[in-house]
């Protein structure tokens, strides 16, 4: 492993200081808010203070590693951790929380080598280094980390390292490492049922001690929570309300690209046709406020219509997964099931961020050193889903860096799975074809929109054009990769036969090399 | 692999993200009135370049005041300034403003002037050096483009100059290394042409002329007969001739007018040296102090005859034993003796040395990724200043360990053969980072407040000149 794992990790982790001077969203006020309660205040008060309208969402544990950095940021500027400093922002305070961010991510490295190793990559090979390219350098969490400004890196290492424990059959660490994981982001709830049926399938009914092992496993899982919620337990109401607030819309100011911007589009699209027009006092989708919206044409969206379509969509992989009979193949189906919940999830999910679809991006580039089928799917949905997350980058002087490090990535994303497969990726024309057609949105966006001046006309047009095409994409691929994950074969001639033959034989290759 | 073109293309890539990163940074006297930095003369020639009339740019009057940034680069600049300042005037009049815009300063004006380096980089020095690097894979049968491309990608040195500090060395430096491309590739019409556009864009690409003079006329010199090569020599000398005439016509009507803008490129008033710069008089002055002893005209007259003596050689042996390695020994070797002994030299003009570095790095890896690291501390002094050496730091990070990674090790079993220069290259290494830690944390002593900075001129200028042994010892040989 010499010779590049260090070398990948130290050229991260400088790519990231490289980035401390870079614009931050208001997330960045978001946690040192956080800081600042968590360092300030007693623990009753951590859920129920509103000074700043951005209150602490996340559940406890995540606010106490906020007052752990906070035992540390007392050191470097005390200002920061005054609660009514609202907007305080001196450097010492960005580079603290940048660099606690890059500092976290060496917890992001460990899941990624632990998950890699689990899932019989060995070492020092084509497939560990591309893998490791893939993630270390991953655009997707640079941009939301790094410049954007969140705490996902180390997030989805513990999620890498609770998968590495289930697939190395540590189960009862798998499910304390998840519900871990919970405590410190809920939103990785929707990944839970992947979890849940395979330790359901291979703990509790595999082994033959279905009660005892069921007793164990909820111990395990349950513990976290015990000791994240426990001082809180007088308090849970408030501390719930704060964690799912049902206030917000269907979709965010900005369309996730999923179901609900094709949804929102087309709704728009027929009044317009049908010169329809809501009631003048309701707020409209792209009002960019947070609220509730109504739909002229189609009927409106409640949540609980969202609830059920995912879980109806989670259910056929989890069939599968359920059904499938040996270990050795319900890794790899186990895998796609993650991907295939994080997606359904975000597909038809209620106030879905752009920033979610790196739940289904990052499992599938360890996919994609797995399978050559997997890395095609994980290239197609890798176009469309680092793309989408450019309005989160939408000062002046990130237009550049965003393209160039989009483009960066994704040429790189080619040369690494072409070394790995040892032949091109392969994608049918009409693939291809909306491949190029990203290239008409920035063009639209940064020369045709301000030459006929319509920027001040439909200022949301290269956001909803961006949303719209991205969703095309996701919704493309998640039919696609359903469709592959479950095993059907449609079309029939999908793929070509004698690369079919080449996985074969890299498969078994592979599992010969796991010891 | 033998065709990679989408790793090729992610270099390109990433050598833009880099610089339009490094754009974010703090610039060459940011917020320092009254004279500001380069980003500030920047500016100034745009507002010159664009209110005045052409023949007023490089003389000295009410409305140019030379003693405030007067534009001291030849004609090539001063166009490019104009088409720049036009570009400006359209976005916002103020950012050009006759006297009234000095010192200008704003938000979105840096991203504009960030924003043009950029453009010049995707436009000029990134094409450059694709067509380089391919062109040598062409000729020398190797498959080392990818790396090759990189390492211009992910060079500290010209990316902090351009990007951070403020100047436009990418566009000289590009169309010297479209010239040696076009050199390599026999095209040497192209090369000419391309070469006189550089230096035309900064007068520092002197540094590389003679060894292009010596090439070209031996190649003429070479035909077959006497009739083609007069042929071949009046074809060159129209390209580069007319290509002046043309860009020197707004001066050309009288002797004063062409000697303004003359006094202005070669400005014998302003020393043998300004600040620190690893280079010989430098070095010399610490025991013998030269402005004392010479006047700057005199001083001007020794530094052109040693500058002479020790270029002359090297390019006299390439116009007899021409080979296209050679050619590019000889521009390393040159470049190295102006820079050790020429008149006004500045921290940044190493960059010189580093074009034809970058393209040894195809038969001495080893030697010039070490030179390379060298040529960033000799200029740490200058970063310091521009508050930039965070970048500084993260990028040769990613340009050491990039390099370092067994992936780009092209030939294991070289490295057993070459145990000693290793060592001393480590040795070096460590001192150079021992010298940059003490230089960023220990505050140097009241009586000698420059302490760090001449150190780190002394340690450079010894290995530079090392290095200029090592490449008379290579071409002699």
């Amino acid at each position: 492993m010499s010779g590049y794992f260090w070398e990948l990790v130290g050229i991260s982790s400088a790519l990231k200081v490289l980035l401390l001077p870079a614009y931050y969203s208001t997330d960045f006020e978001v946690h040192r808010n956080w800081l600042a309660i968590t360092h300030s205040l007693p623990l009753n008060r951590w859920y129920l203070d509103a000074t700043s309208e951005w209150t602490l969402d996340y559940p406890p544990f995540f606010a106490y590693f906020e007052w752990l950095l906070s035992q540390v940021a007392k050191y470097v500027d005390p200002q920061m951790l005054i609660v009514q400093n609202l907007n305080y922002a001196s450097e010492k305070t960005v580079y603290f929380q940048r660099i606690s961010i890059i500092v976290m991510d060496l917890i992001y490295v460990l899941g990624a080598h632990r998950c890699m190793t689990a899932l019989g990559v060995v070492q020092s090979t084509q497939k560990h280094i591309a893998g490791c390219m893939l993630l270390f350098l991953n655009v997707g969490l640079i941009f939301v980390d790094h410049i954007h400004f969140q705490y996902n890196g180390f997030l989805f290492g513990i999620l890498f390292l609770s998968i590495a424990a289930l697939l190395k059959q540590r189960y009862l660490w798998s499910a304390f490492g998840f519900a871990v994981l919970l405590n410190f982001k809920h939103i990785f709830l929707y990944m839970a049922p992947a979890f849940a049926v395979y330790l359901l399938k291979f703990y509790c009914l595999g082994e033959g001690k279905f009660v005892q092992n069921t007793a164990k496993l909820l111990a395990a899982g349950l513990t976290p929570f015990v000791l994240s919620f426990g001082p809180f337990w007088q308090q849970l109401p408030q501390l719930m309300s704060r964690l799912f607030p049902f206030k917000r819309g269907l979709t965010h100011a900005y369309w996730a690209p999923n179901i609900w911007a094709l949804y929102n589009t087309a709704d728009k699209l027929a009044a317009s046709v049908l010169k329809r027009s809501r009631d003048a006092d309701a707020p409209s989708t792209t009002s960019g406020l947070v609220q509730e919206v109504q739909h002229v044409v189609l009927p409106t969206i409640t949540p609980s219509i969202t609830f059920a379509l995912t879980a109806l969509f989670m259910l056929p992989i989890l069939l599968k997964l359920y059904l499938t009979p040996s270990r050795e193949q319900a890794k790899l189906v186990f895998m796609r099931s993650i991907v295939l919940c994080a997606c359904s999830s975000f597909m038809f999910g209620w106030h879905v961020h752009e920033k979610a679809i790196l739940m289904c991006l990052l499992p599938l580039c360890l996919l994609s050193v797995l399978d050559h089928r997997d890395a095609r799917f994980a290239y197609f949905l890798g176009i469309a889903g680092y793309y989408s997350l450019f309005p989160l980058l939408f000062e002046v002087d990130l237009l550049v860096p965003r393209y160039s490090l989009y483009m960066s990535y994704v040429a790189m994303m080619y040369g690494q799975l072409e070394r790995v497969y040892k032949s091109k990726p392969s994608f049918h024309m009409l693939e291809w074809i909306y491949f190029l057609g990203f290239i008409a949105i920035p063009i639209y966006e940064h020369i045709i929109s301000r030459l006929l001046d319509l920027h001040l006309l439909l200022p949301f047009m290269p956001l909803l054009l961006t949303s719209v095409y991205c969703a095309l994409g996701v919704s493309y691929f998640y039919v696609r990769y359903y469709l592959y994950a479950m095993d059907f074969q449609w079309p029939p001639s999908f793929g070509k036969r004698r690369r079919v033959t080449q996985i074969k034989s890299s498969t078994s290759k592979r599992k010969r090399k796991i010891k | 692999m033998s065709n990679m073109s989408s790793e090729l293309i992610a270099t390109l890539f990433v050598a833009i993200s880099l610089r339009s990163i490094i754009s974010m940074n703090s610039y060459s006297g940011f917020n320092k009135p009254p004279m500001f930095g380069d980003y500030e003369a920047q500016r100034h020639w745009q507002e010159i370049t664009v209110n005045l009339e052409v023949k007023q740019w490089y003389t000295n009057s009410t409305h140019n005041d030379l003693q405030y940034w007067g534009l001291d680069y030849p004609p090539l600049t001063a166009y490019h300034s104009y088409l720049l300042g036009r570009a400006a005037e359209r976005l916002n009049p103020r950012y050009v403003e006759l006297n009234k815009s000095r010192g200008f300063e704003s938000k979105d004006h840096k991203s504009y002037m960030r924003f043009t380096v950029l453009v010049a980089d995707a436009l000029v020095f990134i094409p450059a050096i694709l067509a380089l690097s391919v062109s040598m894979d062409r000729i020398y049968k190797k498959n080392l483009k990818l790396q090759l491309q990189l390492l211009f990608a992910i060079y500290p040195g010209q990316a902090l100059i351009d990007n951070g500090h403020f100047q436009y060395n990418n566009i000289s430096l590009g169309l010297a290394v479209l010239a040696v491309a076009g050199l390599l590739c026999d095209m040497i019409y192209v090369a000419a042409f391309a070469f006189t556009l550089a230096l035309n864009y900064k007068q520092m690409e002197l540094y590389h002329a003679l060894p292009f003079f010596a090439y070209l006329l031996s190649t003429s010199l070479s035909q077959k007969s006497a009739k083609s090569a007069v042929k071949e020599l009046s074809i060159i000398a129209t390209i580069v001739l007319s290509t002046f005439a043309i860009l020197w016509y707004p001066w050309s009507s009288s002797i004063d007018a062409t000697s303004d803008v003359l006094l202005r490129l070669f400005p014998v008033k302003r020393g043998v040296f300004e600040d620190k710069v690893a280079n010989f008089w430098c070095s010399i002055n610490v025991v013998y102090k030269l402005k004392k002893h010479f006047s700057d005209h005199k001083m001007a007259l020794i530094c052109f005859g040693t500058t002479l003596l020790t270029a002359l050689p090297i390019n006299v042996h390439l116009f007899f034993r021409r080979s296209k390695y050679i050619f590019i020994l000889s521009l390393f070797n040159t470049a190295a003796s102006f820079f050790l002994f020429s008149f006004q030299v500045h921290e940044k003009t190493i960059l010189l040395l580093t074009l034809p570095s970058i393209c040894l790095f195809y038969w001495w890896p080893k030697e010039m990724l070490w030179f390379l690291k060298l040529s960033v501390f000799s200029m740490i002094p200058l970063f310091k200043r521009d508050n930039l050496l965070v970048p500084t730091v993260g990028l040769m990070i990613i340009f050491n360990l990039t390099f370092k990674s067994r992936y780009f090790k092209s030939n294991e079993n070289e490295i057993c053969h070459r145990k000693l220069k290793i060592s001393i290259t480590q040795i070096s290494e460590i001192l150079m980072i021992a010298i940059f830690l003490a230089f960023i944390s220990i505050e140097p002593p009241s009586r000698f407040p420059d302490i760090w900075p001449l150190i780190i001129c002394i340690i450079s200028c010894a290995h530079i000149s090392m290095f200029l042994i090592w490449g008379y010892t290579k071409q002699f040989t």
